[in-house]
């Protein structure tokens, strides 16, 4: 398959790129991994008439991990979450998904910034940025902003983003020492997505849940925060019975996607199990 | 619309060799590979960077090839199979390994296969069977013989 033909430049600098996009933002898709973009151009499912490449942008890469927060530039490779030695110390999350998404060629190339900017209803790191309370900064020609994670996804494969501005880096507040987080899916057997991924956070102070995030991927039209389960669990035992029952009064909330692999109610049912054991395993 | 089928430069390091060529933006590495310098060991199989035929290494990295832009490899080096044993040298050690424990009945998936394993010995020198299964879980072999892949990838390890 070839894709239809299109025009190619490589941006030098953040500037460069916004400029390049603010000059026809319909026209334009910036490229980096190209993971998702460049089947998408082969399928002729978009046309664009320029791609900018990113990969040279010094402001969009690196990870720092800070005193109070760390910060991923979006041209970080799943690969390079994976092996980041710093990530790992305090956020061992990253690597636990990273591991689970796509296959190691695919994670060479593939980065976090295109999986966010695409918001594919069943990528994994949509629910892991909400879980960690994440801010998307995104920038345009009159300066950056920032996206709480959970507002970001507002449709399937649709964003906070305006077509004018560019995903530059996920600023994570760092969490108390004592929060654990985890990820876990249930993996379509052909497509690696998640038919329903949940990534969550706990931290127990004197046998009470103090913190609780949860976030759902692969369930709706967008991955989403669990708030109904996170809420009913804010000051009670993490026990069997009440982590049952917050994912019970989540999934009962949750309008789920139907479709040839997973029906509406068998999505629900997921959520359900799949917030029940992630909570379980971060309470054992 | 801005200018199509522009043509660009590119310069790429390929077993070794320095190369400059025209291409089209459009062009896939994996073309360029095959039809522009003739390396036919580079497979094309689901084309959707599903089954790992196309495997490449790019700067030392295990890449499918059909998901990379020709013009995006501009100043890579790029390792094919034919450039793990030139003609005339000794095979190497993981195709002597698919050799001797049969980890091929095609033979299709068998160059990606290779450039996959090469990536999974140098990230885990000592992998078990689950590291060896994920390592080449991007990798899908038709003819369905994983179990005789597999084995070759232990008999490297335990020739240490």
């Amino acid at each position: 398959m070839i894709p239809a033909p299109f025009d190619y430049v490589r941006a030098g600098s953040l500037a460069e790129a916004i400029d390049f996009l603010r000059r026809d933002p319909d026209g334009t898709k910036l490229v980096a991994g190209g993971h998702t973009l460049i089947p998408t151009l082969k399928l002729r499912l978009a046309s664009p008439a320029l791609l900018v490449d990113i990969r040279g942008v010094a402001e969009m890469k690196g990870i720092l991990v800070g005193e109070d927060s760390i910060s991923i530039g979006v041209l970080t490779t799943h690969a390079e979450l994976l092996a980041s030695h710093a990530l790992h110390q305090v956020l061992p999350i990253f690597r636990q998904a990273a591991n689970l998404i796509a296959d190691p060629q695919v994670r060479n190339r593939g980065t976090i910034g295109g999986s966010l900017a695409n918001a594919d209803p069943a990528a994994d790191w949509p629910a892991i940025v909400i879980a960690l309370k994440a801010e998307l900064e995104v920038a345009s020609a009159s300066g950056s902003r920032r996206v709480a994670a959970n507002d970001f996804f507002v449709d399937i494969f649709s964003t906070a983003l305006e077509p004018d501005e560019v995903l530059v880096a996920i600023h994570i507040p760092r969490p108390a020492a004592d929060t654990r987080f985890s990820y876990r899916k249930i993996r379509h057997p052909a497509s690696g997505y998640a038919v329903v991924g949940v990534a969550a956070g706990v931290r127990v102070n004197v046998g009470v849940a103090a913190d609780v995030s949860i976030g759902v991927t692969g369930a709706a039209g967008h991955a989403f925060a669990g708030d109904v389960a996170a809420k009913f669990l804010a000051g009670k035992a993490l026990s069997q019975g009440n982590i049952g029952e917050a994912a019970r009064l989540q999934s009962a909330a949750t309008e789920c996607l139907s479709d040839r692999y997973a029906s509406a109610e068998y999505r629900a049912s997921l959520v359900r199990t799949e917030i029940t054991r992630a909570l379980l395993a971060l309470a054992a | 619309m801005v200018e199509a089928e522009k043509r660009h430069t590119v310069t790429i390091e390929i077993n070794g060799i320095r190369r400059t060529l025209e291409v089209e933006s459009r062009k896939l590495l994996v073309h360029l590979i095959r039809d522009d310098l003739g390396l036919t060991g580079t497979h094309i199989g689901c084309d959707t960077s599903q089954c790992g035929a196309c495997t490449v290494e790019i700067d030392g990295q295990a890449t499918k090839s059909c998901t990379v832009l020709a013009v995006m490899a501009d100043g890579a080096s790029i390792t094919t199979i034919e450039g793990v044993s030139p003609a005339g040298s000794p095979l190497d050690p993981v195709q002597t390994a698919f050799h001797e424990h049969h980890a091929l009945q095609c033979g299709f998936c068998t160059p990606g296969m290779i450039m996959s394993v090469r990536q999974l010995l140098r990230a885990h020198p000592d992998p078990s069977e689950d590291d060896i299964r994920h390592g080449i879980a991007g990798n899908i072999c038709r003819c369905t013989g994983y179990h005789n892949i597999v084995r070759a990838v232990e008999s490297l390890v335990a020739k240490g």
